[in-house]
């Protein structure tokens, strides 16, 4: 019959002639492809030991930064939690009391804030909607963990630690 | 003279079977070392550096598996096939020529466990032997697919004893002795190694060799695939260990035998120019005899991870119609090649 894409092809069986028959070429044909294997490079990554380069604009857990005085840098308006394609984020602000100067920027903080890492999808928007710049995903991966309830991260694991800028200054 | 002639020999017996089971526990290391190499991959290298450790932790692990023996196994046979199979594997050992003579003082100590003079056929029955195992503790188990791996497993092994044989009569032919000691020591230097002679007859051993340690491509007693685990699908613990050994074993004692019959075992290139003593050449052979083993075992796994199992009739219709006729024909070859040597020159 005509075929009508012109892609048929017919599949002949020929029989084998001597070489095919008695084997022994082809053992070797595929010995030697093996034995070139054996040479090659293997592209493994031995994982705990060896760590592959992240990318410079790798996105990962974010962190609350502070200001170059320790104060955290939030100010609870929300414009995170409105970008977030996924609605991971939510928080409660509160007011500055007197006293927390040192530990506030703005005279309004974030109480509570919480990012539901199961929820987020690492797109950036939070921090490009921040006008703040308090938060970044310049964190690691999120590691793995048993409960859902353990994958909404609160404060005590977002905000970045306070390190004491003036030792800094001295190494 | 008696005592010291036997303790010579214990110490021998004892330090070759050291080496056997050392070695061929490192063959399950090195078989999954190449394997990971061969599909670029790192093979285990969790245990000490390289993985070094990994036998030792197969094995531990093996002694302390629950040990199982099926409700309806034939319980004495059932322990004793794998028990016939690492006897079998390690008694053939016994008549391998491992090196020369060393001499200290007046003493002379000869590197081979057992001079007789009808080693190959030593070799042949004990081979004939090993089949039981598998036969014994396939049979015993009581389970359809151990019997069909038994079954396979005698079949195959029959059959392919005959080419083994034959292709080892054409050497026999060539060299006219019955003794592998004497066999090797004709092999000196480096154009008398019977790979010269008897090509032919080598390729029928290698592929027989590999058909009778089941190996790939002529596993089919064991063919997961098709078997679950053919004739050690209900053995557990360090039953199946002792199975599992015994085809390195039987593996590192072929390549011996590769090594010895065709290859010039201990012999190698300009030994007798070197200007040595009699005792560093004769380590330095042992040595050259190991590197031809290892370099035997490296092909045995190389072929492993390179080639698939045969079908069935394909492995049948290759042992009886292909093998034999060739080896017979090698058989009147060589006879007529000697012929000819012997009347014109």
């Amino acid at each position: 019959m005509q075929s009508l894409s012109n892609r048929k092809k017919v599949l002949e069986q020929k029989p084998m002639n001597f070489w095919e028959r008695i084997y022994l070429p082809a053992i070797f044909k595929g010995l030697s492809i093996t034995l070139k294997h054996f040479f090659k490079k293997i592209p493994t990554v031995k994982y705990p030991e060896e760590v592959r380069p992240y990318s410079k604009n790798f996105r990962g857990q974010h962190s609350l930064k502070r200001d170059e005085e320790g104060r955290e840098r939030c100010t609870a308006c929300g414009l995170c939690a409105l970008s977030c394609p996924a609605e991971a984020i939510t928080m409660t602000s509160a007011e500055r009391a007197k006293g927390e100067e040192h530990l506030y920027r703005e005279e309004k903080y974030a109480s509570v804030y919480e990012i539901n890492m199961l929820r987020c999808i690492f797109c950036g928007l939070c921090e490009e909607a921040c006008p703040k710049e308090a938060i970044y995903l310049d964190g690691s991966h999120v590691t793995a963990d048993y409960l859902r309830k353990d994958f909404i991260y609160g404060k005590d694991k977002l905000v970045e630690p306070r390190f004491d800028i003036t030792k800094l200054a001295k190494d | 003279m008696e005592t010291a002639f036997l303790l010579e020999k214990l110490i021998l017996v004892v330090v070759v079977f050291t080496i056997t089971l050392v070695i061929a526990m490192y063959s399950t290391l090195a078989e999954r070392k190449i394997a990971g190499f061969m599909q670029d991959r790192h093979g285990p290298d969790r245990a000490g550096a390289f993985g070094i450790l990994q036998p030792l932790c197969d094995g531990s692990k093996f002694f302390f598996k629950e040990e199982i023996i099926p409700a309806g196994a034939h319980k004495g046979l059932f322990i004793m096939g794998p028990v016939i199979a690492i006897i079998t594997a390690c008694i053939s050992s016994a008549v391998i020529p491992w090196g020369q003579t060393l001499t200290f003082g007046d003493t002379t100590i000869s590197l081979q466990v057992a001079e007789v003079n009808i080693g190959v056929l030593y070799i042949f029955g004990v081979i004939a032997l090993g089949v039981y195992g598998i036969m014994l503790g396939g049979w015993a188990s009581n389970n359809k697919f151990s019997l069909m791996g038994a079954i396979r497993a005698a079949s195959q092994s029959i059959s392919y004893e005959i080419g083994l044989g034959l292709s080892l009569i054409a050497l026999l032919m060539v060299t006219g002795t019955l003794s592998i000691g004497e066999i090797v020591a004709q092999q000196s230097g480096f154009v008398n190694w019977n790979i010269w002679s008897q090509p032919l007859g080598f390729i029928i051993f290698v592929t027989c060799a590999f058909a009778e340690c089941n190996r790939v491509p002529f596993d089919l007693p064991e063919c997961e695939t098709e078997l679950v685990g053919g004739y050690h699908t209900e053995y557990s613990s360090m039953k199946l260990g002792l199975y599992m050994f015994s085809e390195y074993i039987n593996m590192f004692v072929s390549s011996a035998l590769m090594a010895a019959l065709y290859f010039g075992g201990y012999n190698f290139p300009f030994m007798h120019d070197l200007g040595l003593s009699a005792n560093w050449i004769t380590i330095i052979g042992v040595l050259v005899f190991f590197a031809k083993i290892f370099a035997f075992i490296f092909f045995f796994m190389w072929i492993r991870w390179t080639l698939p199992r045969f079908r069935y009739d394909q492995l049948m219709r290759l042992g009886w119609k292909k093998l034999i006729p060739l080896a017979i024909a090698n058989i009147v070859l060589t006879g007529v090649i000697i012929l000819i040597k012997d009347t014109f020159f």
